[in-house]
């Protein structure tokens, strides 16, 4: 089943007086449950892509489905919608609120969405799995970077999404702490089927993937 | 959930906290401070018009009713008030003002004192010479006086020869033709407090006296009591106004400026919330929440000063100013309090609501 269909998106930022064509008619199929790794230069658009796909930004053309969902038409309250029920961020650097504690931090990510009912076995099993589960009362402060980054995979799927996008998530980590958070996120969607989009610069991370897509100058290849 | 992020930012920052706190508190007490100082001041004059002993007074024509008079009124009314039927005991008052909101009275001390039940003095005794003087025990302490003291006032050195327990009208007292001779106001009276027989002829007898003294204003001591209200002080009035508008203001410009570099403070966090779905209400709804709760402790922290300023004033004017705790204005403040507060985060909740996810999430 075909969870997120870009045909021919294009998005223009207009910069002072010159147009930036930072995607230039991106083609892509995912599959629901798939884990695909996006590599490519810097400045070539994958951000921009992931930006678009969850919502943060509104493309300037072609058309961009998540779950049979059209994007193209959706307003700032849309978007919004978009964020809280359908995607989960995880970012480079880890983007948790200083101080909430863990539990806090992926709790105010279920009362944005209205949820407010205990967490439920899965969702416990998947801490155990991140390694955070007797973390929970400890603030980011007190974590180390590869912790820190597992929370925020924790609060990005707290709200069972239907895919979750990283943006180099183990871009500020080292190997060791790397390889964990990668290893995870490919045992996560493997053991829950959640569909994962990651980007990054390194090669080896792009083979814990189950495919691996370029992006060059705006555009995808070996999608 | 969101309070406990508020709770959390609040504690995080805790000298802004605190200080945002103490600042919007000092409106609240600035609005209770001259609130209680007018009631207290209004419910003290009241107390001590009481204490005079009185049934009715008659004023000099043209004189207002809570104002403090002069010397006005002719002396001779003074013997066709005392044969009026019912009438026991009617004394002549001399006000004398001294600048600002204190004066110096002047009375026949005899018939004064027995018409409010005598003075008791807690030191010294009545006056005995020409250029003696008596005051009360809240004047004594406030200006460290004792018997013996010197007392300088009308361009004159006094010797204080008594000091009684207030509550009679006046805090310092000297003899009617004393203060009569020095205001070359010889005959000259402000007032005539008057003892019936019996109260309930008041309404009788004042009503008798207006048909022969058709200008001058006769009140019931009950009736006086009652104007000394706020309502019946114009001035007191538009300067609480004044009060409450810089109160307002004051909220306005502390929380604005607390929220707003919040805000910058927080970009990151705001963006933070907009990623995970967060849409323009909830950002609002947590800043509000913020300055709410910064609104009510300020108003907590602003009560209890007031206490302060209380205790400042009963400590070191006790006579020249008194200020009644006034519970009814303990709402009103606080919410005058938060009308201006919620003012204040206005823009700076609705610039963070409208902030782009994006721009504080860059990654770099
Ligand atoms: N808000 C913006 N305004 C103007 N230009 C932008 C904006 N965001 C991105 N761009 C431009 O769009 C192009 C693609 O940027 P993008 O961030 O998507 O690249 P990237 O592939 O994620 O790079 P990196 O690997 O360095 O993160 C770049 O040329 C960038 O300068
Ligand atoms: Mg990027």
């Amino acid at each position: 089943m075909t969870i997120i269909e870009i045909e021919n998106l294009r998005k223009t930022f207009r910069s002072g007086d010159v147009d930036v064509h930072a995607l230039r008619g991106v083609n892509l199929m995912v599959q629901k449950g798939e884990f695909l790794a996006v590599v490519g230069r810097s400045g070539s658009g994958k951000s921009t892509l992931f930006h678009i796909l969850g919502g943060l930004t509104p493309p300037t053309s072609g058309t961009i489905k998540i779950d049979g969902q059209s994007l193209t038409s959706l307003d700032e309250a849309g978007r919004t919608r978009l964020r809280r029920n359908s995607v989960g961020f995880v970012f480079q650097k880890y983007n948790l609120l200083p101080t909430l504690t863990v539990r806090d931090n992926i709790d105010i990510a279920r009362d944005i969405a209205g949820r407010s009912e205990p967490w439920d076995a899965t969702f416990l099993e998947v801490l155990e799995l991140l390694g955070i589960a007797q973390k929970l009362d400890r603030k980011p402060r007190q974590l180390s970077g590869g912790e820190q980054q597992r929370v925020a995979i924790a609060r990005a799927i707290v709200n069972q999404p239907a895919i979750l996008l990283a943006d180099e998530p183990t871009g500020n980590l080292d190997t060791e702490n790397s390889n964990m958070v990668l290893d995870l996120l490919r045992h996560l969607n493997k053991k829950t089927g959640q569909t994962v989009l990651m980007i990054t610069h390194d090669p080896e991370a792009a083979a814990f993937a189950d495919r691996t897509v370029q992006m060059r100058d705006g555009e995808l290849h070996g999608a | 959930m969101v309070y406990k992020l508020v709770y959390e930012n609040l504690k995080h920052r805790p000298v802004r906290t605190l200080l945002s706190s103490l600042a919007i508190g000092l409106g609240v007490t600035m609005m209770l401070a001259l609130v209680g100082v007018g009631e207290g001041m209004l419910e003290d004059q009241a107390n001590r018009a009481r204490g005079v002993g009185a049934d009715l007074v008659v004023r000099a024509p043209g004189s207002s009713v809570v104002g403090m008079g002069s010397l006005s009124m002719n002396q001779k009314i003074l013997d066709y008030v005392r044969a009026r039927p019912h009438v026991t005991l009617a004394t002549p008052i001399g006000i004398h003002s001294t600048g600002g909101v204190s004066s110096i009275m002047g009375i026949n001390y005899d018939e004064f004192a027995a018409m409010s039940g005598g003075f008791r003095f807690r030191e010294g005794r009545q006056f005995a010479a020409p250029d003696d003087v008596i005051i009360d025990d809240l004047y004594a302490r406030e200006k460290k006086l004792k018997v013996g003291s010197v007392l300088h006032t009308m361009n004159r050195d006094w010797r204080v020869s008594g000091i009684f327990g207030s509550g009679k009208l006046a805090r310092v007292m000297i003899p009617l033709t004393v203060l009569q001779e020095l205001a070359s106001a010889n005959g000259k009276i402000t007032m005539i407090y008057v003892k019936l027989d019996n109260p309930a002829n008041t309404q009788a007898v004042i009503d008798a006296m207006k048909q022969d003294l058709p200008e001058y204003p006769i009140y019931a001591m009950e009736e006086l009591i009652k104007q000394f209200s706020v309502n019946n002080l114009p001035e007191l009035k538009a300067f609480i106004g004044v009060v409450v508008s810089l109160a307002v203001l004051f909220g306005f410009l502390v929380v604005f400026l607390a929220m707003y570099t919040a805000v910058l403070e927080r970009t990151r966090e705001i963006g933070i919330l907009k990623a995970l779905g967060a849409g323009p209400g909830y950002v609002l709804g947590i800043l509000l929440r913020e300055t709410v709760l910064l609104a009510v402790i300020g108003s907590l922290c602003g009560i209890a000063m007031s206490y302060g300023t209380r205790w400042l004033i009963a400590t070191f004017i006790p006579a020249s100013m008194i200020q009644a705790i006034v519970y009814s204005w303990w709402p009103i403040a606080s919410l005058i309090t938060l009308a201006g507060a919620v003012l204040g985060v206005l823009y700076p909740a609705l610039k963070a609501a409208r902030q782009d996810a994006l721009d504080s999430l860059s990654y770099d």
